[in-house]
């Protein structure tokens, strides 16, 4: 792109770009690339690792749909530097299913319908992923503050949070629906 | 939004870090969490060359001490952590609350203690793109020579929005500056100057390396937050208070901090003045409150009413003092 007179003016002029060559590890899997040390982390995702599941939002850390985990927790990519994530464990959406059996979460809200336009989608799923690693019998309040950085801009949150707990059922099995509380066998 | 090109160095060492921060001069910044110098980068509010990455360094990161003997935190500590430590969480709630209450869930994983406490001041018309900025005719923070807020104002009137500068001041902490001539403390009061320009008395090359806690030693504290949303938003009003009350409830010390009234964090020493000596009642503490409210002079450039958070700030301010006084 050409910088308009106008903004050459605040803009400083071309500079030379510095780039490196970065080692990022990715839903288990390594990759080098060489690109200008400026380049976001959810750039280089989408725009180098051709991975264009995790989305920009805001690009500004006001949406939370560009959610990855750094080492398990979630962070925002768009405002992350490849250059100082390197070795790190990075996973993003496309790294929830194993060997193509959808993760217990992505079946929930597939069946609660708790996506609609689902571009927030991917970064609720990788927060939400998160804090079940965590805290696997998570209460609702829990789920909520774990979901506090994500928004959504088409409908309310209540399918979200109500897959979220499905999925957490599911994966530990001793949720008891009608009262809202754990049971009380092992390890509740 | 993209960010502008900048050359990325990464420190090994501390003083490795002073050297390449003091060579880079005026083109240099330095970063660590990036919560709030890349989306300002994106917006072109700032726009440095060379960025020095201080996450890395071993110096800057960890918790260590305890409340008996006071505790130092490096300044690349993790907002989350600290709103997680249960020390931290137990003695020094008012910290724990601030730096838990910041943001998202993400962005305090990201983000560092040492990062909030310096913050860029905040106002609708300078947290913008530049287009927009432009198109307004940019304001004397970036880029122009007025303020849009009060266009007699000689100087910048950014609002301090960082939540755990009040409650540091509240628990009466300091800060460690390290320099290419060595190391100073200060009191995190002195760490800000009332103007939205040039509002930390750090210089370019100093890194803040820690802050140190004193030992908690009975003293109550607690920190309220007004914000539209409970999450996200900056702090459009932080109230930060301590207390000591000896045995028969007698207060012995008090601090009453405000945040996001003016450039930097405001104490309310009149309000202090009033509690000292005196056993907390709720007349009292409706007293001070209306005397803690006085000094708090917000301007018409963040979110929601003036009027509205001037008030707050006197509702806020007995509210704290209630909790830390055990009344309903």
């Amino acid at each position: 792109m050409v910088p308009s007179p106008t903004l050459a003016v605040n803009i400083a002029p071309l500079r030379d770009v510095h780039k490196a060559l970065i080692r990022l590890r990715v839903n288990g899997e390594t990759h080098e690339v060489y690109v200008p040390v400026h380049k976001t982390l959810l750039e280089v995702l989408r725009e180098d690792l051709n991975l264009t599941g995790t989305k920009h939002g805001c690009e500004l850390g006001e949406c939370g749909t560009c959610t990855v985990l750094v080492d398990g927790e979630p962070v925002l990519s768009c405002l992350a530097l490849p250059i100082e994530l390197q070795d790190r464990d990075i996973v993003t959406v496309e790294g929830l299913a194993e060997r193509g059996v959808p993760h217990p979460l992505q079946v929930a809200f597939a069946e609660l319908g708790a996506a609609q336009c689902g571009y927030c989608t991917p970064g609720i799923l990788v927060a939400a992923k998160s804090l079940l690693d965590q805290n696997p019998r998570p209460t609702l309040d829990e789920i909520k503050e774990a979901l506090a950085g994500n928004l959504c801009r088409c409908t309310g949150y209540i399918k979200i949070l109500e897959a979220v707990e499905l999925a957490a059922q599911r994966m530990t099995g001793n949720w008891k629906r009608e009262t809202g509380n754990w049971g009380t066998g092992s390890g509740a | 939004m993209r960010l502008p090109a900048f050359r990325y160095l990464a420190p090994k060492t501390l003083a490795e870090a002073s050297r390449m921060i003091a060579d880079a001069g005026p083109d240099g910044m330095l970063v660590s969490g990036g919560t709030d110098l890349f989306p300002n980068m994106k917006r072109l509010q700032f726009d440095p060359r060379i960025l020095v990455g201080l996450r890395h360094l071993s110096e800057l990161l960890g918790v260590s001490g305890d409340p008996h003997r006071g505790m130092r935190i490096g300044a690349a500590t993790p907002l989350h952590q600290l709103g997680l430590h249960p020390a931290i969480r137990a003695r020094y709630p008012a910290l724990a609350t601030a730096a838990g209450s910041v943001a998202t869930p993400q962005i305090r994983r990201m983000g560092t203690l040492g990062g909030n406490l310096c913050v860029d001041t905040r106002c609708n018309y300078y947290n913008q793109s530049y287009e927009w900025r432009r198109a307004i005719g940019f304001c004397m923070k970036r880029d122009g020579d007025v303020c849009l807020v009060a266009p007699g104002s000689p100087r910048c009137v950014a609002v301090s929005s960082s939540d755990t500068a009040p409650a540091m001041m509240a628990l009466q902490a300091t800060v460690v500056l390290s320099g290419p001539d060595g190391e100073r403390t200060l009191p995190v009061a002195a760490l800000y100057h009332d103007d939205g320009m040039a509002y930390l008395a750090k210089r370019p090359e100093e890194i803040l390396t820690a802050i140190l806690l004193p030992p908690v030693d009975g003293l109550r504290n607690t920190y309220w937050k007004l914000r539209r949303r409970g999450s996200f938003d900056f702090p459009i009003l932080g109230v930060a208070a301590s207390l000591r009350l000896d045995g028969d409830g007698t207060c012995t010390d008090a601090r009453i901090v405000l945040g996001a009234v003016a450039s930097r964090p405001v104490e309310a020493i009149e309000a202090e003045k009033l509690l000292l000596g005196q056993r907390l009642t709720s007349d009292l503490i409706e007293e001070a409150a209306m005397a803690a409210y006085r000094p708090a002079k917000p301007l018409d450039n963040t979110d929601l009413t003036l009027a509205y958070r001037k008030r707050m700030a006197r509702v806020f301010v007995a509210r704290a003092l209630r909790e830390l006084a055990n009344l309903p």
